[in-house]
């Protein structure tokens, strides 16, 4: 689903987020994606979603070399895929049924189908009932799950976590793990970037390790 | 909706499901949302829509003055004409032969012949004079040949040609024609024309830059929501579409706005036009936008709403990536 051929990312003014590295996801694997603050982790997932481009390598998603991509297919290279970022980037003017919907609405979905999407996916994050509230007047983990469904609504193939949990107590972050968990049981494949080690030592889920912009040694079917 | 327990009836694609319907309905919604959006900041819409207005009406407004004044002169009986006055040894057959050949010349429009012994009736009549030709012996007037020339000729060079041709004729004693007044007027209504056009053309830039700069700072308090539509997928011309609706609606209100504008300012006119024409025994009025017109008006507005918003996403929307 997700390869990285010797993929190296400098930002201009000389960092080098990302160096020579090489993994492969298969299709329908949840994968972590681990290492310290700084490490790479947020640059490897912006350009799986071709939010940055790479300095360096090949990235292919799903059989497509993304390197040799129009700008004008990246919106449905997106579509593809879900989101989940450590700020949920809620529209705080619009409900959270709008929230939800504003995927849809781009990939012009008809009414009635928006409707029965959206209320499925608050469904499964529990929060059906809080479909007319606005952003702020939700606890943050109420934010984070509208996030959520709001990523997954349009059923994407791939759905991407940047520290999703950053932000939660422990309780909060179980629940939101096992939400990835029942998506990748459907066929998702899910790569959640985190630094909650304990967590997901539990889970017992392959991981790849940054430490440096590198790839440190291969965790289990993680890796070519 | 389509209830879960009747899969059968969800299969059947809706009227409103369907793909054409989608894509209108998705513009329409944009259409009006972006209208709403705009009465939620009812003051600073309204001081857009104000500037917008006035830009417009201005030079509307010089062209109504224009072409009213242009309709001031043809009831003046400002067409240019020439008089060609006859020698007087010329017969009236033959200077009746003359006019009807002059009116085949491809530079006048029309001839009109007054024959000496007319003219010095009517005189005789409107001056309140006896018997002139007893008086003085012998009728001493001129027969007169009024001449029109063409639309095309009537300019000034045109017409000054046409006279040297016309003072040519044996027949003709003297060509008078009225070239100070033409000239002053054609001149006058060439200044008016092209000032309206310098007008209009800065006043259109000026629309131009009224739009890009609303619709700039719409687009910077929008950042989050355009940040958050590209990154699920939202195309460039997803993102562009309210913003250029605004523009659309700016347009629109201005050019309303301007024709309100107009139609008082005509109003107002009038009360004191029709005084000052009453005395010239005159029932001009001032007339306000043909219906053409005011369409161009329109048009022009929503265009130059629509040009602004265009220039400003150009500029603004690409710098915004997530
Ligand atoms: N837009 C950027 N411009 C310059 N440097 C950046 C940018 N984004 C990230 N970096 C740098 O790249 C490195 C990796 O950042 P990041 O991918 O965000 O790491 P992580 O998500 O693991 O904390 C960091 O040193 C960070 O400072
Ligand atoms: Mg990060």
């Amino acid at each position: 689903m997700i390869q990285f051929i010797q993929v190296s990312k400098r930002y201009p003014g000389g960092h080098e987020a990302l160096r020579d590295v090489n993994f492969r996801i298969p299709r329908g694997q949840m994968t972590f994606l681990t290492g310290h603050s700084g490490a790479g982790k947020s640059t490897l997932l912006r350009l799986i979603a071709r939010l940055e481009r790479p300095t360096r390598g090949q990235v292919v998603l799903a059989g497509r070399n993304l390197d040799r991509m129009s700008r004008g297919a990246t919106p449905y290279l997106r579509r593809q895929i879900g989101i989940v970022f450590q700020n949920p980037h809620l529209l705080e003017d619009r409900t959270v049924f709008d929230n939800v919907a504003l995927p849809l609405v781009i990939a012009g979905a008809g009414r009635r189908e928006i409707g029965r999407r959206v209320r499925a996916a608050l469904d499964k994050v529990g929060l059906l009932e809080r479909e007319r509230a606005y952003p702020v007047t939700l606890s943050g983990g109420e934010q984070q799950r509208v996030g959520i469904a709001r990523a997954v609504v349009n059923r994407p193939t791939l759905l991407l976590a940047d520290e999703p949990t950053g932000n939660l107590d422990p309780e909060l972050s179980r629940e939101i793990m096992h939400l990835f968990r029942q998506f990748n049981r459907v066929g998702t494949t899910v790569l959640v970037a985190t630094h909650d080690l304990d967590l997901i030592r539990r889970l017992g889920l392959p991981e790849l390790q940054l430490r440096q912009g590198r790839l440190l040694a291969p965790a289990a079917a993680a890796t070519p | 909706m389509s209830r879960p327990g009747h899969p059968e009836r969800r299969a059947r694609p809706r009227r409103d499901d369907h793909p054409l319907a989608v894509w209108l309905l998705h513009r329409a919604q944009v259409l009006v949302a972006s209208l709403g959006r705009l009465s939620r900041t009812p003051v600073a819409s309204l001081m857009t829509v104000a500037a917008i207005g006035i830009a417009l009406a201005l030079p509307t407004g010089l062209y109504l003055v224009v072409s009213n004044l242009e309709r001031l002169s043809g009831d003046w009986n400002g067409q240019p004409s020439l008089s060609l006055f006859l020698r007087t040894e010329v017969s009236d057959v033959r200077a009746r032969g003359l006019a009807g050949r002059l009116r085949q010349d491809a530079g006048i429009a029309a001839t009109r012949f007054l024959s000496r012994a007319t003219a010095l009736q009517e005189l005789e009549q409107r001056a309140g004079l006896g018997d002139i030709q007893a008086t003085l012996g012998e009728n001493p007037l001129p027969d007169v040949i009024l001449v029109r020339p063409t639309a095309v000729a009537a300019t000034p060079t045109g017409m000054a040609g046409l006279a040297r041709r016309l003072e040519a004729l044996p027949e003709v004693a003297q060509v008078r024609l009225d070239l100070d007044w033409v000239r002053r007027f054609q001149g006058i209504m060439a200044l008016a024309h092209q000032g309206t056009l310098i007008v209009g053309t800065l006043l259109a830039l000026t629309v131009l830059i009224v739009v890009g700069n609303t619709i700039r700072l719409d687009i910077e308090n929008r950042r989050e929501e355009i940040m958050v539509s590209k990154m699920i997928g939202a195309t460039d011309g997803f993102v562009r579409r309210p913003f250029l609706y605004s523009g659309l609606w700016y347009g629109l209100g201005g050019a309303l706005l301007a024709w309100l504008l107009l139609a008082l300012a005509i109003a107002a006119l009038n009360v004191p036009v029709r005084r000052l024409a009453g005395l010239y025994l005159s029932d001009f009025s001032l007339q306000g936008l043909t219906p053409e017109a005011a369409l161009a008006v329109l048009g022009l507005g929503i265009l130059l709403g629509l040009a602004g918003s265009w220039l400003a996403v150009g500029r603004h929307l690409g710098a915004i990536e997530p």
